[in-house]
């Protein structure tokens, strides 16, 4: 594709001199976070302070090059499953092979609240089951690449995958139960007369480097927009990390607590919007003591029960059906809450 | 005179592509006017399914995606085709 724009250096020279650096900063960042508080800084390792220190200095890259490196990679990917395409491959199918596809499809698919409208009517335009478009609604937004990776850099692989295959059981029944429910008449009516209008997907011929650079820019504007949540997450994981006592944390959120997951979930609605910098608390919190199933809980229900979601579905769907959508995603993410804190005590 | 039309709610990156159309008008050096299309049942009627979405004179030429400006100037220096 022609553009306007004056390229200096080789597009791919500079896409390999970005992996290199990367790969380079990587895995020098713990090395000189542990230099950078007890040498350069002085601090004792083993103090407060100093352990608070060597927190801070060694996530803030660490998050920032898996958030730049990852997000990068998985929006390259998802950019070849655009829901245009996937509405098709969801269309034909049963109920079952339709809602496990639907979950599925739901952690590649971009989502942000606002596409949800178009998403959803997409969806019912091309015949798709509500049950499985539900499947996608409450998978897209949980599974997500920013929580995953987090998960990953900060709580390990354990907990990520984990988190990924709860998210995508609670889709999965989730919309198995909406699809038997039969809340088709919750619908909004308009929605149904829009049948037959869409389906005119054009093919965009993107090239590689348009994908590149596609990818590359959005993920520039996510973490410019994300950063200063994560650093003030980061710090104030960091001061729990150093400063709060271990007994604290699991008398309120250890497993001796049965309120614990209700009081996490309630506590991560008004989060939606920040769960890129509570991930760091949790993790600082987790590590004080907290429950594995009551910081799943808290994880999900940050990014999976949304209400500026709930209310722009309300241009499409009654309220009954919102109010089912939110029952059951919420009952889902109670049970893995309790399940895993059963299971890891 | 051409008619640039940008589909999305109003989210971060239907802002984004907005702006990007704004300064492609001004690299292009065409006439052009951008007009933000918020309406859903409007949005929908294009066949689209991912915002943000843009269209040129009526047709179609990226969705789900924030193409750059040096790109949209490029379509816009391209004679109608539709």
């Amino acid at each position: 594709m022609l553009t306007l724009r004056q390229t200096r250096i080789p597009f791919w020279f500079a896409v390999g001199v970005a992996v290199v650096a990367w790969l380079v900063a990587w895995f020098a960042a713990a090395p000189l976070a542990v230099w950078f508080a007890f040498d350069l800084l002085g601090l004792q390792p083993g103090t407060h302070i100093g352990e608070a220190v060597a927190f801070f200095v060694y996530d803030v890259p660490k998050v920032l090059l898996l958030l730049l490196g990852i997000v990068t990679v998985v929006t390259l990917i998802r950019g070849f499953f655009p829901p245009e395409k996937v509405r098709g491959a969801l269309a034909g199918r049963g109920e079952l092979a339709g809602t496990v596809g639907a979950a599925s499809l739901g952690i590649v698919t971009p989502f942000c609240s606002c596409s949800a409208v178009p998403l959803f009517i997409g969806f019912v335009e091309a015949g798709v089951p509500l049950g499985v478009t539900f499947a996608f609604l409450i998978s897209s937004p949980m599974v997500n690449e920013v929580a995953l990776v987090l998960l990953w850099g900060l709580f390990g692989p354990g907990i990520a995958l984990v988190y990924m295959a709860s998210g995508l059981t609670v889709a999965i029944v989730g919309g198995l139960v909406i699809g038997r429910l039969h809340m088709e008449r919750y619908v909004e009516d308009y929605v149904w007369a829009l049948q037959g209008t869409g389906g005119a997907s054009i093919d965009m011929k993107l090239t590689p480097e348009d994908r590149v650079r596609d990818a590359w820019s959005y993920t520039k504007d996510l973490v410019r927009r994300i950063l200063p949540y994560i650093l003030v997450g980061i710090g104030i994981g960091a001061f729990i990390h150093g400063f709060v006592p271990t007994e604290l944390v699991v008398a309120i959120g250890g497993p001796g607590n049965p309120l614990a997951v209700p009081f996490v979930v309630l506590l991560a609605i008004p989060l939606y919007s920040n769960a890129a910098g509570t991930i760091p608390i949790v993790q600082a919190l987790l590590g004080k003591g907290m429950a594995v199933g009551t910081t799943l809980a808290f994880m999900m229900a940050m990014t999976a029960i949304s209400l500026p979601e709930f209310i722009i579905l309300k241009k499409v769907i009654k309220t009954p059906l919102i109010a089912a959508f939110a029952t059951i995603v919420t009952i889902g993410i109670l049970m893995i809450g309790y399940l895993f804190n059963f299971l890891i005590p | 005179m051409k008619t640039i039309e940008v589909l999305g709610p109003g989210c971060n990156n239907c802002k984004r592509l907005e702006a990007n159309a704004r300064e492609a008008v001004a690299m292009a050096g065409v006439e052009a006017e951008v007009v933000k299309v918020t309406d859903f049942a409007q949005i929908m009627t294009y066949g689209i399914m991912s915002t943000p979405g843009l269209v040129i004179d009526g047709k179609v030429v990226s969705y789900g995606r924030v193409p750059s400006a040096g790109d949209i100037a490029t379509w816009l220096a391209e004679p109608a085709t539709a």
